[in-house]
């Protein structure tokens, strides 16, 4: 039997549900849980400010509700003013500044439902959206922020926004509830690719270009992998599928995957490509059962064999071998890069990607300021930082002053585990949270400096990834270290990821409290620091000195 | 048909007439007939003081609470849902083997009906730290907390289920289960705990629960409880204005949010062993005593030691206790300014006391405490002339925010608006709201009750009703919205409230959904007066709707405005009287004429202030 919520969409009229509905009732600040649910669909859903839940109930109030709301920025790309529009909604609307997610977009939280539609349709204003930030359709198409390989990035851009228009939901109901379309009468509405009840669950896209895994491309439903010619010519992607981070505590039938790359394609064949293995995912994903509702339990139900025959039956052609290909690590390169045509970039580093004015740093107004000199472009990463684009030389001077009168060149001095952490919001506004993740972050960082340095670590680069609960929006199962949440102040550790985002962790202790954490990682690190080899990772080292065992290299695959 | 079936044989305390009045009456009736006479019957004996212990009519609830000794009712608290399922589970099963059964998620329990349960089983999980789910929270601090009755008659199984990776593994249910010995019940089957895996475990668990329901509950209870004599109540001493009754205080909450720029307090009083007995529209006086900052100003500004005694009108205080028990602080009144004038010579002071200068002098009255007027225009006083200058402390009134049908006559609430505001360079206090915001668990607030026979909900229950009130004006229409979902009343209710803040101020916000959700309020309507750049307040809702509100006058609805009665109750009238000549298609003399007819027949009743 279809889960409930299967039956919610195919009853929403292509999404409309009673948002409308909802948005207009005065006597509750929420809306009901299966609107919501649909909601998700054009980039928001409800939240509560979980420090405050229990002192209303006791006030007798509602919870604290607000929205949260995500743009659709495909591969993270936006003019100054479209940065100086989302900040103005900041301002206007949120209640925490701008945040820069784990895929490359901003969202923004603590905003009041009669505020929701004039934040939307100032986002459209902005000449970006918010549809499919969220919901079981295709998300925000992530790809390579790094400007290095700067042609091969534009191409790699250009597919990346065309994937994201290609895979964008047609209904009509995202112009009704927000921006005053008119509405369909008598029409027929089409949804050719969705079909009434879109996807079985979320959908993640994410285009590499080796050797930079800055997207972690293994964790994407389906992830490409830009194979560019010595000449920079872009020869075509290699496909893998089947990636995604989510898990539960305690059931072993959800975990976290890896993509299998299963071959390659030519540029004209991707959309193609891309949006055939959504087919298949469509009508052979789990409908009954969310929690195993993603591609990767589609593939592993049915095989990875049997699904690549059904897509290439259905592409009418096959994949061609794939090509060779390296990752060097899957991190941002922070300071200024020389990109080609002598422009340069310039990457920040923002901590849990919260952009907020405090008495360290002011990144609302110096962005600010930057937004009004600066001639080129603004990028987001998707491991929340971001860069200044499309730099002449002869601006750097003015930029770099700018950015150290604000405070917002941390890159400079912050440790190697500092460079490399990423934490999700948790509390208090997420509803999945059961610990503390980006407001934790700040209190953990220095007691791991503290011992890293004491085993003259400090220059150790290591991933470290925080998590509230077990979804992974932070990627954590790719953590060489990475917390993640199961109740106030507990965490299960996991350990041993590489650093190129091709390996996922082990899980080490289980459920605890942060003096068992830093007792843990105080012995490891003394053996990493006595036994390393040269330019060995910590998680590679934590397999070779056999404190964790080797991993199966060939995911589990389970026949039909 | 059912005229064939045979009188039930129980003792009666009816003569032969009226049991054979019974009789005729009850033929041929559906057994859910007979079942709402069962509850009319209970809730008309709940009225009658010496039978007052049964009013058990809380929520409605499936079956009428005579049944409570036949049902098995089955509550979960569920966070994740999993709790929910093996509760409804276990409901389908027992209901499938011929059981009586009430399922409700913790949230919706009505805990008013705990002491009359009999069979209960609870499924919960334990969160994080060994926390209740959410919905569950009150249901367990309930049970927990120092107002859970006891239970002898209870019998009772609680299933935990949980995650033993965390150190309080279960607490919850373990704690419950604990709790529910110790208020007297009694287990019918034992503790069960479930591990993340749960699903073999409450299966194994939920078999033996219906198993030992089956042998406990196959044999009908015997309605005889009801039908045999309870003892009465002795006449307890009676407690008045004048000899108010030590009321503790059960609960002091804060019902705006953190960012709300007022303080609001719902209040509830243990009016047991008082005696005294309640009806929606009432009101509770508190003898209040004066904040002791308060007192310490007064002492200071005046140089008098409070320990001093004195004497007046026969009796001998100490200074400080006259001002905090005794005299009235914080209202100025015509005898004080006249006494600083006499005593300071000052000329300001006397020019508002002359002919012609009332309007002067009610700007005084309002916008100053005596304080100022101690402070503004220094004097020294002698204490027993200022004792016997000041008027003696007077009670305030509260109007009642419960029905004692719902919450018992054991027990009143209250909303309080707490005055405390900064002018002249001190803080401000009102005396009475003071006094009870700073209550806690050992104070106790001399109370009584004033009845107010001219704001009553209509005798006839088929009547709609239209209450008007924003602010704390909305205290009565709880109690009023009680009682109607209480009595089962099928007329409908309809509320106007308006404050401040949505998110700040939005008073019972969480009563008025649930209301709104299971049927006990059927229109809601609201002005926050500071969400948009426009103020609006509730007359303007009144004119908006106006169309509707006067269709509902026309069917005979009652009409009730609480609150404030400098502006808002001008403001409400004035929006009446519009309504009732567009809607009415009446002149503006019929409309006043028609409403003031209202207001005769006590169809529009007020209780402002």
């Amino acid at each position: 039997m279809p889960s409930h919520f299967e039956t919610v969409k195919q009853e929403s009229r292509f999404l409309r549900g009673g948002i409308a509905e909802g948005l207009a009732d005065p006597v509750t600040g929420a809306i009901s849980e299966d609107d919501n649910k649909l909601l998700k669909f054009h980039g928001s859903y409800l939240q509560d400010d979980r420090d405050i839940r229990d002192e209303r109930r006791r006030q007798k109030l509602e919870p604290a509700y607000a929205f949260m709301v995500r743009a659709r920025l495909p591969g993270g790309v936006m003019t100054t003013a479209q940065w100086l529009a989302f900040d103005k909604i900041a301002g206007d609307y949120a209640s925490s500044g701008l945040r820069i997610t784990t895929r490359q977009t901003f969202q923004w939280h603590g905003i009041i439902k009669r505020d929701l539609k004039p934040t939307i349709a100032a986002i459209d204003a902005a000449m970006a959206s918010t549809i499919a930030a969220c919901g079981d359709v295709n998300r925000n198409v992530v790809c390579n922020a790094n400007p290095v390989e700067s042609q091969a990035h534009e191409h790699a851009y250009a597919w990346a926004v065309r994937l994201s228009e290609h895979l964008e939901p047609k209904t009509r109901a995202y112009h009704e509830l927000w921006l005053d379309g008119e509405k369909l009468i008598g029409e027929e509405e089409v949804e050719p690719l969705y079909g009434p009840t879109y996807l079985p669950r979320k959908f993640k896209i994410g285009l590499a270009i080796p050797p930079l895994n800055d997207i972690d491309v293994f964790a994407q439903d389906l992830g490409l992998i830009a194979i560019v010619e010595e000449d920079g010519r872009l020869a075509g992607f290699n496909v893998a599928i089947g990636g995604g981070m989510g898990a539960s505590h305690g059931d072993p039938s959800t975990y976290p995957r890896l993509a299998d790359v299963i071959g390659f394609v030519l540029p004209e064949q991707l959309l193609a490509l891309a949006e055939t293995v959504i087919a298949v995912q469509r009508d052979w994903g789990d409908r009954e059962e969310r929690k195993h509702a993603r591609l990767k339990y589609t593939i592993d139900r049915h095989g990875l064999a049997a699904f690549k025959a059904e897509l290439e039956q259905r592409l009418g052609f096959a994949l061609q071998a794939e090509r060779a290909f390296r990752f060097d690590h899957n991190g941002d390169r922070y300071g200024w890069i020389e990109g080609h045509a002598g422009r340069w970039h310039l990457t920040l580093q923002v901590e849990s990607g919260r952009l907020l004015d405090n008495e360290a740093h002011t990144w609302l107004s110096g962005m600010r300021e930057l937004a009004a000199i600066h001639k080129g472009d603004i990028r987001l990463t998707c491991n929340q930082n971001l860069i200044i684009a499309n730099v002449a030389a002869a601006d750097r001077a003015a930029i770099d002053e700018l950015v150290a009168r604000h405070g917002m060149d941390g890159y400079r001095r912050h440790s190697a585990i500092r460079q490399h952490a990423i934490a999700c919001v948790a509390l208090p506004t997420c509803g999945l949270a059961m610990a503390e993740s980006e407001r934790y972050l700040p209190q953990l960082l220095p007691k791991l400096e503290a011992l890293l340095d004491r085993h003259g670590l400090i220059d150790a680069p290591i991933l470290l990834r925080l998590s509230g609960c077990p979804n992974g929006c932070s990627r954590p199962y790719l953590g060489e270290i990475a917390l993640i949440g199961r109740a106030p102040g507990r965490y299960d550790l996991r350990l041993g990821a590489d650093f190129r985002g091709q390996r996922l962790n082990q899980l080490y202790r289980e459920n605890v409290d942060e003096a068992a954490l830093l007792d843990v990682l105080d012995q490891l690190f003394a053996r990493f620091a006595g036994e390393r080899a040269a330019g060995e990772h910590f998680g590679d080292f934590l397999l070779r000195a056999a404190v964790l065992s080797q991993p199966r290299l060939i995911p589990l695959k389970v026949s039909a | 048909m059912n005229a064939a079936l045979k009188s039930p044989q129980l003792d009666s305390t009816l003569d032969a007439d009226k049991l054979a009045q019974l009789a005729r009456l009850t033929s041929g009736l559906s057994p859910a007939d007979l079942y709402w006479i069962a509850a009319y019957s209970a809730a008309l004996a709940a009225r009658l003081p010496a039978y007052a212990g049964l009013a058990v009519v809380g929520e409605p609830s499936a079956v009428p609470a005579g049944q409570a000794g036949e049902r098995l009712s089955i509550v979960y608290g569920s966070q994740t849902g999993n709790s929910r399922r093996v509760a409804e589970q276990l409901a389908g099963n027992a209901e499938a083997a011929g059981l009586l059964v009430r399922l409700l998620r913790a949230g919706a329990y009505p805990l008013r009906e705990l002491a009359q349960e009999h069979h209960l089983v609870v499924v919960i999980s334990s969160q994080g730290d060994g926390d209740p789910p959410d919905d569950a929270i009150g249901f367990i601090e309930f049970i927990s907390g120092k107002r859970a009755p006891r239970l002898p008659q209870l019998k009772f199984a609680v299933l935990g289920l949980g995650d033993s990776s965390y150190p309080k593994f279960c607490a919850v249910s373990r704690e419950l289960d604990a709790r529910l010995i110790e208020l007297g019940a009694s287990r019918f089957s034992t503790l069960g705990e479930a591990d993340v895996d749960f699903d073999s475990t409450a299966a194994e668990w939920s078999a033996g629960v219906l198993e030992t329901a089956r042998e406990v509950l196959s044999v009908p209870a015997a309605s005889a409880r009801h039908a045999s004599p309870l003892h009465a109540v002795s006449a307890p001493p009676q407690h008045s204005r004048d000899n108010p009754f030590p009321a503790a205080v059960l609960e002091n909450q804060r019902i705006v949010s953190r960012n709300s720029d007022r303080d609001v307090r719902h209040i509830e009083l243990s009016l047991e062993g008082s005696g005294l007995r309640y009806e929606p529209g009432d009101a509770v006086g508190v003898w209040p005593q004066n904040p002791p900052a308060l007192v310490e100003q007064w002492l200071s500004t005046l140089k008098l030691d409070g320990a001093n005694e004195v004497e007046h009108d026969g009796r001998r205080l100490p200074l400080a206790r006259w001002l905090s028990h005794e005299r009235e602080l914080t209202r100025l009144t015509r005898s004080l300014v006249v006494a600083q004038a006499t005593a300071t010579g000052h000329g300001d002071l006397q020019r508002v006391l002359e002919p012609g200068q009332q309007a002067a002098f009610a700007r005084l009255l309002e916008s100053h405490q005596p304080i100022d007027l101690l402070r503004e225009f220094p004097t020294s006083w002698d204490a027993a002339q200022l004792i016997a200058a000041l008027r003696p402390l007077t009670p305030r009134l509260y109007s009642i925010a419960s029905s004692a049908r719902v919450v018992g006559h054991d027990e009143v609430h209250l909303t309080v608006g707490v005055v405390e505001y900064a002018a002249h360079g001190s803080v401000h206090y009102g005396a009475a709201s003071a006094f009870l915001a700073a209550t806690g668990d050992d104070t106790r607030v001399p109370v009584f009750v004033e009845k107010n026979e001219r704001f009553r909900l209509p005798a006839d229950s088929s009547r709609d009703v239209i209450m008007i009130g924003p602010g704390t004006g909305i205290a009565p229409f709880r109690a009023f919205v009680q009682e109607r979902q209480a009595t089962a009343t099928s007329g409908r209710n309809w509320l106007f409230f308006g404050n401040r803040h949505f998110a700040q101020d939005f008073l019972y916000q969480a009563e008025w959904q649930e209301a709104l959700r299971s049927g006990a309020l059927h229109r809601l309507d609201l002005a926050f007066s500071r969400d948009s750049a426009q103020k609006i307040y509730v007359q303007q809702r009144i004119r908006e709707h106006g169309r509707e509100l006067y269709a509902w006058l026309r069917e005979g609805a009652h009409l009730y405005v609480c609150g404030d009665s400098a502006h808002m109750a001008k403001d409400v009238h004035e929006a009446l009287l519009e309504t009732i000549a567009i809607h009415g298609r009446q002149s503006a003399a019929d409309a006043k004429a028609w409403l003031a007819e209202l207001l005769q027949q006590g169809r529009y009743a007020r209780d402002v202030y």
